[in-house]
């Protein structure tokens, strides 16, 4: 029979779930904080199927044919203003469009847009082609159908970044930040000095990894199930499995970190240097294909890049983990070369 | 029966501008049974010797055998015999001492129980309580238990005492005596005298890396020359005193001087403090104190070295 009291391997992974447990603040950091930061994310960016279209009016009659077609038009929100005010309310993106009288010409408006913004663009069209239906009242009014498919909102994108953000988070400061701390605080020379097996405290550091990844990954599924409906498209075999990989690939780079230093300033800085950017270019919040194409065989080899393209393929298209074969043969080259050099280098004493 | 242990030649070399030698070809050979302490200032290559000998540190040269063993070739045989406890761990604050306990516990393939771990140390109280909630005394005798729940042969121990007050330090002196009774070797450094004298068989005078004395407590103190002290100093009108001067006196054996106050090794101090009083007031100088004492092991560290121990930091 198993015996726990004398398993090296059980009481290290079993210490590291006490402490963790024990441990408010790092539970709240760990769980609570990316829960609230999608919450955030996907309450502000919400998709609005019944948007308004905000025009303000500046010196156009009620009784024009501009302002009457767009009253009639249950889309946009009319607002009568002085131009001072609506160019303000432009800068702001309070208002979408400004529409205003030209003395020179009383049927042909001119418009100021912000063309920066979509929105504003968009409003242009949207009272352009009013306005022509009003003078034209033969233009064709098209039916549009709307596509319904879920996966196709912001929080259905959001979220397997979110996920990979979780993932990279949780194995290089779960395993390099605790391996430094272990070192400082001596423990890891304590350790050395007993008959511990090197093999059995680095296994219970990956395993209690896995684990702790595993609840974090499932909290945040059931919070985007129950908040935003957020539904996987693809195999949750399929889907476990990918998860562990970014689970070893990123504990691999956490140890490899961690393998050689001292304080817990050289690894906290050597950490964000490696994250920070991954934050960014990886396509956590918004497609890394926003990038320019020179970036993108660079922004392709980042393990965060690789790890979100394989979670939102399988959560948002329905892939597996063969149709993503290039980023899967990634993630486990990362993490097989990260172990290796890791364990060759790594100071115990 | 193997030595305890066995070190010939032990060299410690730290690289860098300069180089430091912390070590410098030390010999040094502990019985089994015996407790055996490394006595010296902070910086005189103590802990360095030790780390060496638990394994944690490479010799630059020299050769190291514990209990039969050679270092690098039996290391794991070595760890099942020996337990340690080093300066300055930090133990997890959140986990309980049982459960520190049962985690070292469970490192080695025989030793006591977790339980019988806590009683030898006496912390029975507090076997359930969070190691962060210890106190100073309570934290050094949950280090040694963790150091005997493997049921060593042979357990270091780096400077138990430092920092304790004097209850706590009476406490773990009773638990090392305990863990001797049974027959096991103890190696132990301290710059505490009074530890080493209540504690240790032999002792091992250490300065600059290398040992300068060695022998039983009473021998080293013998070797001053006299068992008993007389402290003394002269009030302020008085003509400052020549050393030759005292040692003329019956049976005195060593003079020194820090400050104001002389201190005078004599073997016979009824023969000496009459010759002593008399000496002084024929030179028409007056006392403002006089003490007569033991030898301590700081008396001898100071013969040897002209350093007090406590200010003997520089390496």
């Amino acid at each position: 029979m198993f015996d726990r009291q004398h398993s090296p391997l059980w009481q290290l992974v079993i210490s590291r779930v006490r402490l963790f447990l024990r441990e408010p603040a790092a539970l709240f950091w760990v769980y609570g904080f990316p829960i609230l930061m999608m919450a955030a994310l996907g309450t502000a960016f919400r998709d609005n199927p019944q948007e308004t279209i905000t025009v303000d009016l500046v010196g156009i009659p009620v009784e024009s044919p501009v302002h009457q077609a767009l009253a009639k038009d249950q889309r946009f929100k009319v607002v009568e203003s002085a131009i001072a005010d609506s160019t303000k309310r432009l800068q702001y993106g309070k208002t979408d469009l400004i529409v205003q009288a030209d003395p020179q010409s009383a049927d042909r408006p001119q418009f100021w847009e912000e063309p920066r913004r979509t929105e504003s663009r968009l409003a242009r069209y949207a009272v352009e082609a009013a306005i022509g239906r009003q003078q034209q009242s033969d233009t064709a009014i098209y039916e549009v159908q709307h596509l319904s498919t879920a996966g196709s909102r912001y929080i259905d994108f959001l979220l397997p970044g979110m996920l990979g953000m979780g993932l990279m988070g949780g194995g290089m400061w779960g395993v390099g930040f605790l391996v430094v701390d272990l070192r400082v605080r001596r423990l890891l020379k304590r350790f050395l000095a007993t008959p511990m097996r090197q093999r059995d405290f680095l296994m219970s550091i990956m395993i209690s990894r896995m684990v702790f990844s595993i609840i974090d990954i499932l909290v945040l599924i059931a919070f985007g199930y129950f908040a935003f409906g957020v539904r996987s498209q693809g195999s949750t075999w399929q889907l476990l499995i990918v998860v562990l990989l970014g689970a070893v690939s990123f504990s691999g780079i956490g140890l490899l970190i961690a393998s050689r230093a001292r304080t817990l300033e050289t690894v906290s800085g050597l950490m964000n240097l490696i994250i920070l950017p991954m934050w960014v270019l990886s396509g956590v919040f918004f497609s890394s294909e926003r990038f320019p194409e020179a970036m993108q065989p660079v922004i392709n080899l980042l393990p965060l890049t690789a790890l979100n393209q394989m979670l939102r393929g399988i959560m948002l298209e329905g892939a597996t983990i063969t149709s993503c074969w290039k980023q899967a043969t990634l993630l486990t080259v990362y993490a097989v070369v990260t172990f290796t050099v890791a364990l060759r280098i790594f100071r115990w004493k | 029966m193997p030595l305890a242990i066995e070190c010939r030649q032990l060299v410690k070399r730290y690289d860098g501008k300069p180089p430091v030698e912390a070590v410098r070809g030390l010999d040094l050979q502990v019985e089994q049974g015996e407790c055996f302490g490394l006595l010296g200032p902070n910086g005189a290559g103590k802990t360095t010797t030790m780390e060496i000998l638990e394994g944690l540190l490479d010799a630059t040269s020299g050769e190291v055998k514990v209990l039969g063993y050679h270092w690098g070739q039996h290391d794991h045989d070595i760890r099942e015999r020996i337990g340690i406890s080093l300066q300055e761990t930090k133990l997890d604050e959140k986990l309980t001492i049982k459960e520190t306990l049962t985690l070292f516990r469970s490192f080695y393939r025989t030793g006591i129980t977790p339980d019988e771990a806590i009683r030898r140390v006496s912390l029975e109280e507090k076997t359930n309580a969070r190691i962060g909630k210890l106190s100073g005394g309570q934290m050094q005798r949950l280090a040694i238990a963790c150091a005997i729940v493997g049921d060593p042969q042979l357990l270091f121990l780096d400077e138990p005492s430092t920092g304790l007050d004097p209850q706590s330090r009476r406490q773990l002196w009773e638990v090392i005596k305990n863990f001797r009774a049974t027959g096991r070797t103890v190696l132990l450094t301290t710059h505490y005298m009074d530890e080493a004298e209540r504690l240790c068989d032999r002792v091992a005078v250490v300065d600059h890396g290398q040992i300068i004395a060695l022998g039983t407590p009473q021998e080293l103190i013998a070797r001053l020359g006299g068992e008993h002290l007389i402290d003394f100093s002269l009030s302020d009108d008085s003509p400052a005193l020549q050393g030759d001067e005292l040692l003329q006196l019956p049976s005195a054996r060593s003079v020194r001087r820090t400050d104001a106050t002389y201190n005078l090794a004599v073997e016979t101090p009824h023969l000496a403090l009459p010759a002593l009083l008399n000496f002084l007031e024929s030179t028409n100088r007056s006392l403002a104190h006089l003490t007569t004492r033991h030898a301590t092991l700081e008396d001898v560290f100071v013969s040897l070295t002209g350093r007090n121990l406590d200010e003997a930091t520089d390496v």
